[in-house]
């Protein structure tokens, strides 16, 4: 693998009108390696990928994607790269297996290679009894495996996902994680954005963190939830009166000051390791009954609670019609 | 491959998408194929008694011109396909792949030659059963037929603009109307424009879709043709060539809606 990024961008800042949709973003994605970027609808994710595909001019700022400028090699970036996005940008008046061959006749590939390409394609994405149906027959599921087929015609070295799984059955979106993963694990790149927090946990090495234009953290998922303190031990009472009570026993084993939410303790620990025990312990020489008790680390959930301001999955549509 | 092999080669690629859809998905070119055939029946049986076409029945007279707007009809099938790939994000696919930027148009327009064929063929069907007659050689309604088949492949480009200028499928179906309807009735193919008022008569004669359907009018039913024939091609290639580069200006400008 060469040491050079196969993502990188530095200073990216595109305007609609009056609405900035991004105020200077820098990415990178070591080859190899799935960066994930997360952040509401009209956070910039959409335009971000645009730009890096060459579908959209940057009006400040830079990239480079596969070893190539995004704006003077447009052309020689676009042999190296496949673009699956929100919709399923598939020809429904055509059948999955034509589909994909035109797909690859019009990446250049040498003669004869569309047609093995698509066959094997619709082998490995268990569409091969489909093949010679039209899409328009097609479920959903179907329709985004096709297009992320359509994405890996040419074998590209850098994959951009834009939203792949979103809408999809949970059956759907485990084969698609799957099939992503195979990728990467023959060396492909992807750039994925997300609005789904466990699709990030799973898939992307590195998470930017974007909203209203901005990376407004960067790191693995670990360390995103690092920066939210360690692990915690959540107790549930069987009386909420008794909490004070509770806290009072439970102080020695606190490393930050505990919190409560809907009559749930949280108590910061500084160290793991038997933890659960003692606190039974000390909570049941203090009389005071639980109700649950469990070590828990801060989800990505959290970390996008506390960055944002404003939970994952919350509605903005407002911005993204117009970041389109 | 040299870049415009490369032009060819994903031209006729597009050109095959496009061809396949045809029988598969018949409704659009079917929808714009009755309409002017009630347009057709409109002025031949309802209308035309009431019009005077010195020298020709008005069947005669009405064919050439109901083949013209015809032309332009079988324009909103294109318009309506470039927008719906608009819409769906296959033109996204198509502008990601390292492909010719002309070629998902030039491939669109070349597939429109055969739904124009389709549509000139039942028009004339028609208009033979309810009395139409050429009046002129052979080599003279092969002359006709191509100039007719130009028009439309210039009329492709000009619809490929408006599906890629307008906002939904929807917005270029009124957007076409709207350039279609003036250009296509005042002009000399439904009535003879000495009929109408000054301003509306000037119009008319430079009216292209006057000039093509006078060069029809020459080559099928025996008219003095005048300049109409050099003039319909003249028209129909400076058509051809403004729209095709606007529209391929504006295809790499292209943003999903």
């Amino acid at each position: 693998m060469p040491a050079e990024a196969a993502i990188e961008a530095r200073g990216l800042r595109k305007a609609y009108g009056s609405v900035e949709a991004l105020k200077g973003v820098d990415l990178a994605a070591p080859a190899g390696t799935v960066l994930g970027l997360l952040g509401p609808n009209g956070a910039g994710k959409t335009t971000a990928v645009r730009i890096l595909t060459t579908l959209l001019p940057a009006d400040g700022g830079s990239a480079r994607v596969a070893g190539v400028d995004v704006r003077t090699e447009a052309p020689l970036l676009r042999s190296r790269i496949g673009l699956a996005g929100q919709y399923a940008a598939v020809d429904e008046n055509l059948t999955g297996y034509e589909n994909l061959e035109m797909v690859g006749r019009l990446y250049h590939l040498p003669k004869g290679q569309p047609r093995e390409r698509a066959k094997r394609l619709l082998e490995s994405f268990e569409l091969a009894d489909a093949g010679d149906r039209l899409v328009r027959t097609y479920s959903g599921g179907m329709r985004r495996r096709l297009d992320l087929a359509a994405a890996l015609v040419a074998e590209p070295p850098v994959l951009f996902l834009d939203e792949p799984t979103t809408g999809l059955d949970p059956r759907s979106r485990l084969t698609l994680w799957e099939t992503i993963e195979a990728r990467v694990a023959e060396g492909t790149t992807v750039l994925l954005t997300t609005q789904y927090l466990d699709e990030a946990d799973r898939l992307a090495d590195r998470i930017s963190v974007i909203d209203h234009g901005l990376v407004i953290a960067e790191g693995s998922s670990d360390e995103l939830k690092d920066q939210l303190g360690g692990e915690s031990l959540e107790v549930t009472l069987e009386e909420e009166a008794a909490t004070e009570a509770a806290i009072a026993a439970l102080a020695s084993l606190c490393a930050a000051e505990p919190r409560r939410d809907d009559g749930v303790l949280r108590i910061p620990v500084a160290q793991r390791r038997g933890a659960v025990a003692e606190a039974v312990r000390r909570l049941g020489e203090a009389g005071v009954g639980i109700d649950d008790i469990s070590m828990r680390r801060p989800t990505l959930d959290d970390v996008f609670l506390e960055l944002t301001g404003h939970a994952a999955e919350a509605e903005d549509e407002e911005e993204e019609v117009t970041s389109r | 491959m040299s870049n415009l092999g490369y032009a060819v080669s994903d031209t006729l690629v597009l050109a095959k998408r496009n061809f396949l859809r045809i029988p598969r998905a018949p409704d659009l070119l079917l929808a714009f194929t009755v309409q002017p055939l009630m347009f057709v029946l409109l002025f031949a049986y309802v209308f035309g008694g009431a019009i005077a076409t010195p020298g020709h029945s008005y069947i005669d007279f009405l064919i050439p011109g109901i083949l013209v707007q015809t032309m332009s009809f079988g324009g909103f099938v294109t318009a309506l396909g470039i927008a719906e790939d608009l819409k769906k994000g296959l033109i996204d696919r198509f502008r990601s792949l390292p492909m010719s930027r002309a070629a998902v148009l030039s491939g669109r327009t070349l597939a429109d030659i055969a739904t124009n064929v389709i549509q000139i063929t039942v028009m004339l069907v028609v208009g033979v059963i309810i009395g139409f007659g050429f009046s002129t050689s052979f080599l003279e309604v092969v002359a006709g037929l191509l100039i007719l088949l130009l028009f439309g492949y210039a009329f492709s480009w000009v619809f490929a603009f408006i599906g890629l200028t307008s906002s939904s499928p929807e917005a270029a179906q009124s957007l076409g109307f709207i350039v279609i309807f003036p250009l296509s009735f005042v002009s000399s193919a439904f009535v003879p424009p000495e009929t109408m008022p000054a301003a509306l008569q000037w119009f008319a004669e430079w009216n292209p879709f006057s000039i093509v359907v006078d060069a029809l009018r020459a080559l099928f039913i025996g008219d003095p043709a005048g300049n109409s024939v050099w003039g319909a091609v003249a028209w129909s290639l400076g058509i051809a060539i403004v729209f095709a580069f606007l529209a391929v200006w504006k295809y790499k400008r292209a943003v999903v809606r």
